[in-house]
């Protein structure tokens, strides 16, 4: 019986059944990381007792299924890396507030999952614990940060997960495991726990096997939270409910700008034959264009930069993680612990960003930055007056060879290309596999990205189940 | 902006408060110059009387009322979870090193 890839759906189905008890499927699920995670490294600890609370638990939403955590979001009394040899020791003093969601809803969690380091990265390979590998290929890079637990969910380690969406971190992993990834607008689910990157562009979202799953975890994470100011206080629908499989009469908006060079031919056939689906659906495509696109991921690497110099600060050598013994002084305690805690990655980005607002720069860097991210949101703010959705690829590629890009560092940034703009705007986006391509005898999966209107996560939830449906006839 | 400005790596390095080796200098030097070159075309963009964007929910002055919470109490196993992972400390008191220089 246990031989099947689980959705949440399949997994309450059993349980109610009795097909196997929630014991059971922990178990299950526990053994199988213990013999598959050695190649995929996409866990970087797990957890032997599921703590569960088997009472009362029928009516929880979530009650009795396996899931896994990215590594930046805390689990009281268990240790959270960050992917960071800084944080090697660090044990979580509290739960993020996602994580008493989902204890109050009845999950039972497996374990914590491997990313980039603070979840600077496109591949995993900046963590301090080693890459994941992409179970499409083993030879490939899951995509990141999120890639952990990308890679867990694809491999059906867990049957969905939780990650964190700064720039892409959730939908390019997706992408590159053909797996479902939501990152909600910015404000829907509390950050409250999840260990700062950007604080104006991170968003905790989801890893799932189905539209259904997605919709059904992120009723249960959403909502206003005291601990983090910048929720926004919504009537939280039950999103599940809007999946009906009918769009007719949706308007989808093609931006020009997303099918550019630099994509890869293969990748660009795969996503134009998905909005030839929505079209058959009875969608009405619409061209659009979002002008400034182009100049996203500039505006980024200066905007993150600046608020990770700032948010890592923190990590100091005095109040926890790795602290230096060569320190003979106060600075050398920073200094030192910082240089033999930190990776490349991270030095690079907070030096970027201590540089773009130092005296005498602020001006030419950041705050023109801030001035383009305006530009980009005003493109998006355009476009909606007249679509409901936009859609394109969620990646110019499928996933890269481990080690392909890794002396590269613009590079790698391009493959956030098509997901960056979106953090600066603020907006709610999924992505959802739509084929794959066939390279080397493998077959790697290409994601379809769906934006949305802010805190209108039902229409793109709505448009990922008709096209999946349709994608994937029963 | 230009291509011109040319990071300091080791003004900017002490700024951060990141010991970097010498390798690490050298290293970054190229790699952050190569990053502003492919920054600089933000100059492309006209910006005249556009307005930052700092934050995109539109929220301004989030309040709370002022009463007391119970989500967090700080009692003896919060205080040791915290203070437990300082790398030195006595009781409850974090040590750090003399912030005030010794005159020589």
């Amino acid at each position: 019986m246990l031989n099947i890839s689980f959705t949440i759906e399949s997994v309450k189905e059993g349980l109610k059944k009795g097909d196997f008890s929630a014991e059971e499927i922990f178990k299950h699920y526990y053994k199988k990381i213990e013999k598959e995670n050695k190649e995929l490294n996409a866990y970087l600890s797990i957890f032997e007792n599921c703590k569960l609370k088997i009472e009362n638990s029928a009516a929880m939403p979530l009650s009795g299924v396996p899931c896994a955590v990215k590594d930046n979001i805390l689990i009281d009394g268990t240790i959270c890396t960050a992917g960071s040899k800084i944080l090697e020791n660090y044990v979580s003093a509290y739960d993020a507030t996602v994580i008493s969601k989902l204890k109050m809803s009845g999950v039972t969690f497996l374990g914590k999952t491997n990313m980039d380091e603070f979840a600077m990265g496109s591949s995993t390979e900046n963590s301090a614990f080693g890459p994941s590998k992409n179970p499409h290929d083993v030879s490939r890079v899951p995509g990141g940060s999120s890639g952990g637990s990308a890679a867990a969910v694809a491999a059906d380690l867990c049957v969905f997960a939780l990650g964190s969406d700064t720039g892409g971190s959730i939908r390019q992993p997706a992408s590159f495991c053909g797996v479902v990834g939501l990152k909600p607008t910015y404000g829907r689910v509390s950050r409250h726990g999840l260990i700062a990157l950007a604080s104006s562009l991170d968003q905790i979202g989801s890893f799932t096997k189905k539209v259904y799953d997605s919709a059904t975890v992120l009723s249960v994470i959403v909502g206003k939270d005291v601990f983090d100011s910048t929720t926004i206080d919504l009537n939280v629908p039950d999103f599940t409910k809007g999946l009906d499989g009918i769009i007719k009469g949706l308007k989808v908006g093609v931006p020009k700008e997303y099918f550019g060079k630099g994509l890869d031919p293969e990748v660009k056939i795969k996503v134009e034959s998905a909005i030839s689906k929505l079209k058959s659906l009875g969608a009405e495509i619409i061209d659009i264009s979002l002008p400034h696109s182009e100049y996203a991921l500039a505006a980024y690497y200066i905007i993150l930069p600046s608020e990770v110099s700032a948010n890592l600060a923190r990590l100091d050598g005095i109040r926890y993680g790795h602290s230096s013994t060569h320190a003979k002084d106060l600075f050398e305690v920073y200094a030192k612990s910082r240089g033999e805690g930190f990776g490349q990655e991270t030095k690079r980005r907070i030096m970027l960003g201590a540089f773009a607002l130092s005296s005498g720069y602020y001006d030419a860097y950041y705050l023109k930055a801030q001035k383009v991210r305006a530009l980009i949101k005003k493109d998006f703010d355009d476009a909606f007056l007249k679509v409901d959705v936009i859609v394109g690829p969620t990646a110019p590629t499928t996933a890269f060879k481990i080690g392909e890009k890794a002396e590269d560092p613009v590079s790698m940034y391009l493959s956030d290309i098509y997901t960056v703009p979106v953090n600066l705007a603020g907006l709610p986006a999924i992505s959802i596999p739509c084929g794959s391509v066939r390279i080397e005898n493998k077959d790697l999966p290409v994601g379809f990205q769906i934006i949305g209107k802010p805190f209108d996560e039902a229409t793109i939830l709505k448009t990922a189940y008709s096209l999946e449906q349709s994608l994937n006839p029963q | 902006m230009s291509s011109k400005s040319v990071i300091d790596v080791e003004h900017i390095a002490r700024l951060a408060r990141i010991e970097l080796t010498e390798v690490e200098k050298e290293k970054f030097a190229k790699e952050l110059a190569k990053i502003l070159d492919f920054i600089d075309q933000l100059n492309k963009v006209d910006t005249e009387n556009i307005e930052p964007l700092y934050q995109t929910t539109g929220l301004s002055n989030s309040y709370r009322s002022d009463e007391p919470r119970n989500s967090f109490v700080m009692d003896e196993d919060l205080t040791n979870k915290l203070i437990g992972q300082t790398p030195e400390h006595e009781g409850r008191f974090v040590k750090v090193k003399s912030v005030l220089e010794h005159k020589k």
